[in-house]
């Protein structure tokens, strides 16, 4: 079998589409590069929608922790530490056996059954997962940079008499993430790194759809070799964090655009935040 | 309490519970706690140990030895931390029983890896495969341990080198004005000087390693995880104690432990913290300093 072969039948294999077996024994190096980088579809997936629901949901909370009023600032407070403070992989857990618990038959709301069983499976659970857990850890991040603020600019906008609406929109919101985008560009990349929990934590993965580590793992326990499947896996996650550096980086210049060349910040990656 | 509980099916309602929640798979769950508590133990001192080496053979002044330091410091910037959980413990195996392989059956003619299969004498697996269950149990979670400190340990070598490069050179440059050796200053100096910058990454490396006990599930040590899905699952009458599916009041217990965990370390890093900033050069140190006069 050709190595286009291999790739026409299992490089869309992690959402379906193709050879409905998996190789059983007779590894090729294309098939392990092909079934690895396909299952790396769902790790983009997860990354980049619960990154991009949670930015929203993370400035929200920012503001709510910084609020004076505390029926504001405590559930956010809780909800921050709720996530912060616990093992991701017993998130997931959790959550599993919470969705698994609904009714299957779905729920009655005014006459209207709502279909809850799809919320079991791990692209809409472990999404929602993800989701809330990045929204937790950004929103420290950008509470602390609404903190970080320089007193100066706040100052400055009065002066101008900005208010409200108008002064955060344009005087606070910016410079937060301005502060805050080095560190937002780390949360970016360890959320990447942790969709790799998804099929290993209770979420079941369906007719063997998985993600990169998880066809890593098959092809480790079948050879019994796992010289050869990690490294291809921790290959293919060198090149997703690359791009997000240069994705991450193109923001921040932006972001960044009024400063002269020399005093804008660098983005620096440090492995700093794991879950 | 072991007469009360002989019968389980006669008892109802807190009688019921206190023997479900003591029969010996329980104690065993609670046992498992220890194995969290041992793992956080043995590993963060291991960890530290190999953060320490990398972080100064990142400073080496022979390039090799450099380069191998900053390549362990660099390995766990790209690569999710899980990858390491699942690739080490089984590399090393395989490692280990090799050089043993070698070692004590010299005239094996055959290639060790057939196929899919990794063969090796008899004598040399690890552990024998005549010695008792509970020495399987102690290989695999120091297989497990080690996998921890290699990867924490590259974490912590990155805080480390951090910390050395943020001692002030002016402290360095009187240790040198004073006639000591580039030794001399990194033993007396540098390294009593950096903790205090290194604390803050530390003390995140700490949370984050609590957080990733959970992981030892994965690497097939009996542990809280493995232990919540046994138990919480559901029990027919075949069981003495059955109950439907439970598993989330279990998940939510384990949820509660570490959240307890993050609450007291968060605790006792913030007194370290105020402790070490003594008398420092720092901005805390600084505030310390007048608020005392």
């Amino acid at each position: 079998m050709s190595c286009t072969q291999t790739i026409l039948d299992y490089g869309l294999r992690s959402i379906g589409i193709g050879e409905r077996l998996l190789p059983k024994s007779d590894f090729t190096l294309c098939q392990q590069f092909t079934l690895i980088g396909s299952g790396l579809i769902w790790n983009v997936y997860f990354g980049v929608l619960a990154l991009a629901a949670g930015f929203f949901f993370a400035n929200a909370l920012a503001l709510a922790k910084a609020s004076h009023l505390a029926w504001l600032r405590r559930p956010a407070d809780w909800f921050i530490f709720l996530f912060r403070g616990s093992p991701l992989f017993i998130q997931f857990f959790l959550a599993y056996e919470m969705l698994v618990l609904l009714p299957r038959t779905g729920i009655d709301i005014f006459g209207l059954t709502v279909a809850t069983s799809w919320l079991t499976k791990a692209w809409a659970g472990a999404l929602i997962v993800l989701f809330l857990n990045t929204a937790a850890y950004s929103a420290e991040i950008f509470h602390g940079a609404l903190m970080a603020v320089p007193k100066g600019d706040i100052e400055a906008a009065d002066a101008y008499g900005l208010t409200g609406w108008q002064k955060f929109r344009r005087i606070l919101w910016p410079t937060m993430l301005r502060l805050a985008w080095p560190s937002y560009t780390n949360e970016a990349i360890f959320l990447f790194h942790a969709t790799t929990l998804v099929f290993f934590s209770g979420f079941p993965a369906l007719r063997q759809q998985g993600d990169a580590l998880y066809y890593a793992k098959y092809f480790a326990d079948k050879t019994f070799n796992p010289f050869i499947p990690y490294p291809i896996v921790a290959g293919y996650f060198i090149a997703l964090t690359l791009v997000l550096i240069v994705i991450f980086g193109w923001v921040n210049r932006r972001l960044n655009r009024h400063l002269p060349g020399s005093m804008r910040p660098r983005l620096r990656v440090r492995p700093q935040i794991i879950r | 309490m072991m007469d009360a509980c002989a019968d389980p099916s006669a008892l109802s309602g807190l009688g019921w519970l206190l023997c479900y929640l003591s029969t010996g798979k329980h104690l065993l769950f609670y046992a498992s706690f220890g194995t969290v508590l041992l793992l956080l133990a043995v590993t963060a001192p291991v960890a530290l140990g190999f953060g320490f080496m990398g972080a100064l053979a990142a400073r080496a002044r022979l390039w090799p030895v450099r380069v191998i330091g900053r390549a362990y410091t660099a390995m766990v910037r790209g690569v999710p931390d899980i990858i390491f959980f699942l690739f080490v413990p089984i590399a090393l195996d395989q490692g280990f029983e090799y050089v043993r392989h070698r070692v004590k059956c010299p005239d094996w003619t055959e290639p060790v890896r057939q196929g899919s299969d990794f063969v090796v004498c008899q004598a040399a697996k690890l552990p024998l495969s005549t010695s008792p269950q509970i020495w399987h149990e102690v290989y695999g979670f120091a297989l497990a341990v080690l996998a921890f400190a290699v990867v924490f340990g590259a974490f912590a070598a990155n805080v480390l080198a951090g910390a050395m490069q943020a001692v002030p050179r002016a402290q360095l440059e009187t240790a040198e004005a004073y006639g000591m050796t580039p030794r001399q200053v990194t033993r007396r100096i540098l390294i009593p000087q950096m903790w205090i910058f290194a604390l803050p990454g530390l003390s995140n490396l700490w949370m984050i390693l609590i957080k990733a006990t959970p992981l030892l599930f994965l690497l097939g040590v009996e542990d809280v995880v493995y232990w919540a899905r046994e138990l919480g699952s559901a029990k027919t009458q075949a069981y003495s104690y059955p109950h439907p599916d439970w598993r989330l009041w279990y998940f939510l217990a384990l949820l509660l432990f570490y959240l307890g965990m993050t609450k007291i370390s968060e605790a006792v890093l913030g007194r370290l913290t105020a402790r070490l900033a003594r008398g420092q050069a720092t901005m805390a140190g600084e505030a310390m300093r007048k608020a005392a006069a």
